[in-house]
Formats: structure tokens, C-alpha cells, sequence
């Protein structure tokens, strides 16, 4: 061997040596470092992203529809405009879907007001506005329940006193917010009789203390988004003028 | 004898650096410090660009281009750095809905992220479409209690991986939150959520014992506390051992900074959230020391 090879295995037994020392962890520093407009834009980068921001914001801001005034999910008391439209466009878009797959129909529809994330501005409105109004992923689902959980969902919303949109389902409270009447389709809600109510997956599973869905018969997926309703409804109509109605109100007498 | 404490004081990779120039000048060196930067985002959810100037929370702040130049500075400074992702990318702004969380993982890969766990919301397209995105990401996807055997995401996942800067050997091990009443199950199909507790405790292990690891990462997405029964990363923490760091998700906890929590052994240990949003990063710097006196004085945790 040569003396230089001997130096080599002296040195790589060294270094076998050195890797059975274990090195001590002897200090640690934490820190939080906050992402803010001090620091420099990293060109490369940005380019990258542009593309893929131009065509997303292209396609958001094309106008899909019109809206005749500004509606805020605060309008009204019990029901608003914006809320009804929601509910009301969740029964028009999904009851098809639910119809040619079942055979039967949607008896009521239930969203919540905290999920209504946005206000419907007067004049043009894009596919942005969908995302604005509904920025979660909710799907729409339908339950086949009792009329007794029909009925639990009607006290619920006697309670809440809030405009949680509903559709296809009335209530009159007398003026002590206690149930005078509740009807769907125009008759009282029989407790032992099978409705179809559609919502979202989120109030389904118990959201917003909504419990009253469970005990449930059966349960049917849509795998449709309620912002993919929203877009759908938008595209085909051209001009928005939703109303606050009597579906859910205070009677004095 | 002195000779013995001067080989452990000479780093595996000092003594590379000699043995190519066959130079001996390193041997006189100093006890070398190796130092580990961890820099680490959890639930960005596909925060791309900055919030605009009118938002009423986070004005100006976050953005992806932004946080690239960062990271950029801070390898530049340490390129003994490991850049993780404690989940849940996916969902947020529209560029998900439209791209699918392609340009998430492509922009992860661009700014050189080393490894994620996966988030709940990484389910939202069904587990198929995690799948689909999976050619988009060049870095290592850890979770070590999701049992992927019947899904498409077979084999895609590691239990663990280890990442050796200079002569420090660093193993990193993922947990997922438990997914059934979180994730519809036509989401995430057949995976199979294990105990955390238990996966934790079986990696840590093979991390120290076997692969002999220096310092030992839980990239989490459990959450980092919950008053009632559920396993949080605080909760892990304390029934655990041999893990250095819980990098966290799911929760979106701003800590102010790491907390220093101790675990199963009564030793200090971190645990670290950064909000969400991509609105921070969160770094931590380990220093690793050969000095064989500095050993008694155990591990200094400045926060």
C-alpha cells in the first residue's frame, strides 16, 4: 500500500469514528417570520403565477347575470331577499337532479344565514360573486326524514329568531315568537309522514347546532356544490330581483 | 486522549472536505456547530397571492412570491435547511376550484419544499383528485397514520423519510387528523385513519433507535389543542418521547411563538402552528455541537 492510500483509510477511519460521536443539540432558537409587503416579490415566481391569476381573474369577472338592487343577508327579520333566493335557487337547480335520480321531490329546502358570506351588489354580477356569496365547498344533500324532525327544524328556527333561508316551508309565529302554524305546500306538517329536505352537507352533519336531521331514513349525496348551484342559477337567468315574502313571519294577530 | 477528543470535534464533512485536497488544515479547527434551519407553513390553503389592500384582516400581507424570496435569503444564509408543509394546501380561493391545487404543488416545488403531510382539505377533491395533482409536487408527501393500502395513494406516501444535512441525520414522520365526521367518506374512500398516539410513539422509535436520527420532526395535522378528549399535538407531545419538534396544522393557531412543552420524559420539546394563509413562516434553528464538555450542559431553548 501506498502511503497515500494509508492516509486514506486512516482518514475514512477517522470519519467512521467521527459519525459514532453523536453531536449534541445544545441550542434552539424559535421564530415567527411574518410574510408582509416589505419583502421583495420574487420575479420568477410572479411570472409563473401570472398565467394562471390572469385567466382565473378573466374568467370571475365575466358578468353572468344583473341584479336590480344591493341585498344584504340583514334586510328583513325572519326572511330576506337574498335569503330566499338562495334557498329558492337551491329547490330549482337541485330538485331536477334529485327528481331524475329518486323519482320523488324536494319538500323543503334549509340553508343557514351565517353561511351566506356576502352581499349581492346592484348591477353586473360575475362568477366572482358566487365565490363571495358562498366560498366554502358545501354540497348539497337530501334527507328523507320524519315529519317530527320537520318539526324540530321549524323550532329550531322559532328560536333562533334569525333569517336562516328557507324555502317551500312556512311558519307564522304569533307575536310571543310561539308556532301558530307551519306548513308545507300548504298543509300542516304531519309528524309520521316522509319529507325530502334538501341543505348542505355542513348543517347535515349537526353545523350551526342544527341536530334535529338525525335520526334520519336516508340520505342522498347530490355531489353538487352550493356554489355550483348559485353559478348555474345566475348563468341562466339574466336579471336578479329577489323579494321578502311571508314564508316565515311574525302575525300580531 | 487528546487526540480521541479532537476526532470527535471534527465533523463527518470536514474530514470529506480534507480527504479530497488531502489537506489536514481542518484538523485544527475549532469544535464545529452544525446548524438546521427548519422553516415550515401549515394551512395555506391556496393562498397564491397577497390579500389585497381593502381586506379587513390581512391587508398586504401573505403571498406566495413573497414568501419564496424569503426562504431564498434564508438558504442563501444556511443552506443546511429543510423547508415542510404540516397540510392542508388545498381550498381556499378560486385557484383551487379552477386548477385543482396544480399550481399549489407546482409553486411548492419551485420554492423547493421538502416534504408535507396531508390536511383534511387535502381531500376536498376526493382522494382522486390528491392523486391526480401528485405528478405536479417534487417533494415527499409523510404521513405515518393514514393506511393508503386500498386507495389509489398506495406507495405515494412515506411513513417517514430522512433528510441527512452535513453529518446530522434529521427524520421527519407525518400524522393525519382522524377523518371520518370531518371528510365525507366518498372523499377519502378506503384510508384508513390509525391511532396517532401509537403511530407516534412506533416512529419515534425507529427514527432514534434505529436510524439513529439526530433530531426527530412530527409534521402534525391534528391540531394543536382542544379543551375536550381529542388527541392534539399538545396532547401528543406529552405522551411521546425522543421527538424534537411538532410542527402543526389544522387549527389555524397563531402562536406568537413556539411553544415549549414537555414530553413523555419530563424533556423540553417544541411545538409550533404559524396561523394559515401562508400569512407566516415559521422557522427554527437547531445547533448541533461536537464539544464534548458543552454535552452536561443540556439544550439551551431560546423562543
Amino acid at each position: 500500500m501506498k502511503p497515500k492510500h494509508i492516509f486514506s483509510v486512516f482518514l475514512i477511519t477517522l470519519l467512521l469514528n467521527c459519525q459514532k460521536e453523536k453531536p449534541h443539540l445544545s441550542r434552539i432558537e424559535g421564530t415567527k417570520i411574518e410574510i408582509t409587503d416589505s419583502l421583495e416579490t420574487n420575479k420568477a415566481i410572479d411570472s409563473f403565477i401570472k398565467p394562471f391569476r390572469d385567466h382565473l381573474n378573466k374568467d370571475l369577472d365575466s358578468v353572468i347575470s344583473y341584479s336590480v338592487d344591493t341585498y344584504t343577508k340583514n334586510d328583513g327579520e325572519l326572511n330576506t331577499a337574498l335569503g330566499n333566493l338562495l334557498a329558492d335557487l337551491v329547490y330549482e337547480e337541485a330538485n331536477p337532479i334529485f327528481n331524475s335520480r329518486t323519482g320523488k321531490n324536494i319538500d323543503m329546502v334549509l340553508l343557514n344565514h351565517g353561511g351566506i358570506r356576502s352581499i349581492l351588489s346592484k348591477g353586473n354580477i360575475t362568477k366572482r360573486t358566487a365565490f363571495e356569496i358562498m366560498p366554502f365547498e358545501n354540497s348539497l344533500v337530501v334527507a328523507e326524514v320524519k315529519g317530527r324532525n320537520i318539526l324540530g327544524a321549524v323550532d329550531y328556527l322559532r328560536r333562533a329568531k334569525r333569517a336562516h333561508p328557507i324555502s317551500r316551508l312556512q311558519i307564522i309565529l304569533d307575536k310571543d315568537y310561539n308556532l301558530k302554524e307551519a306548513s308545507i305546500n300548504g298543509q300542516p306538517i304531519d309528524s309520521t309522514k316522509t319529507y325530502y329536505i334538501a341543505t348542505n352537507d355542513y348543517l347535515f352533519n349537526g353545523g350551526d347546532h342544527m341536530d334535529f336531521f338525525k335520526p334520519y331514513d336516508s340520505l342522498y349525496v347530490l355531489n353538487y356544490k352550493v356554489r355550483n348551484a348559485i353559478l348555474d342559477y345566475f348563468i341562466k337567468k339574466d336579471t336578479i330581483a329577489p323579494k321578502a315574502d311571508n314564508r316565515f313571519i311574525v302575525k300580531e294577530k | 486522549m487528546k487526540r480521541r477528543e479532537f476526532l470527535q470535534n471534527t465533523s463527518a464533512a470536514t474530514a470529506m472536505v480534507a480527504l479530497g485536497s488531502v489537506g489536514l488544515q481542518s484538523f485544527i479547527t475549532k469544535p464545529t456547530v452544525t446548524q438546521i434551519t427548519v422553516l415550515h407553513t401549515n394551512d395555506v390553503h391556496s393562498h397564491i397571492d397577497p390579500f389585497g389592500p381593502e381586506d379587513g384582516r390581512n391587508a398586504n400581507k401573505g403571498g406566495v412570491a413573497r414568501r419564496a424570496s424569503l426562504i431564498e435569503s434564508i438558504r442563501r444564509e444556511n443552506p443546511n435547511t429543510l423547508l415542510l408543509d404540516a397540510g392542508d394546501i388545498f381550498q381556499g380561493t378560486p385557484y383551487f376550484n379552477y386548477y385543482g391545487g396544480e399550481l399549489e404543488f407546482k409553486l411548492m416545488s419551485k420554492m423547493k419544499y421538502d416534504a408535507s403531510t396531508i390536511g383534511n382539505h387535502d381531500f376536498d377533491n376526493g382522494i382522486d383528485g390528491l392523486y391526480a395533482q401528485l405528478p405536479h409536487a417534487d417533494f415527499e408527501f409523510i404521513c405515518s397514520n393514514y393506511d393508503f393500502s386500498n386507495t389509489v395513494m398506495d406507495t405515494q406516501v412515506k411513513p417517514y423519510k430522512i433528510f441527512t444535512k452535513e453529518n446530522i441525520k434529521i427524520g421527519v414522520f407525518g400524522l393525519g387528523i382522524e377523518l371520518d365526521g370531518l371528510v365525507d367518506k366518498n372523499m377519502y374512500k378506503e384510508t384508513v385513519y390509525l391511532n396517532p398516539v401509537e403511530i407516534a410513539q412506533d416512529m419515534s422509535r425507529i427514527l432514534k433507535e434505529q436510524e439513529k436520527c439526530d433530531l426527530i420532526i412530527c409534521l402534525s395535522h391534528l391540531g394543536y389543542h382542544y379543551e375536550y378528549d381529542k388527541i392534539d399535538d399538545l396532547k401528543l407531545a406529552s405522551q411521546t418521547k425522543n421527538i424534537d419538534l411538532i410542527i402543526g396544522g389544522h387549527t389555524h393557531t397563531f402562536l406568537p411563538k413556539p411553544t415549549i412543552t414537555k414530553n413523555s420524559e419530563g424533556k423540553n420539546m417544541l411545538v409550533n402552528q404559524v396561523g394559515c394563509y401562508g400569512l407566516n413562516l415559521g422557522r427554527i434553528d437547531f445547533f448541533f455541537d461536537t464539544d464534548k464538555n458543552k454535552e452536561a450542559t443540556g439544550t439551551t431553548i431560546i423562543v
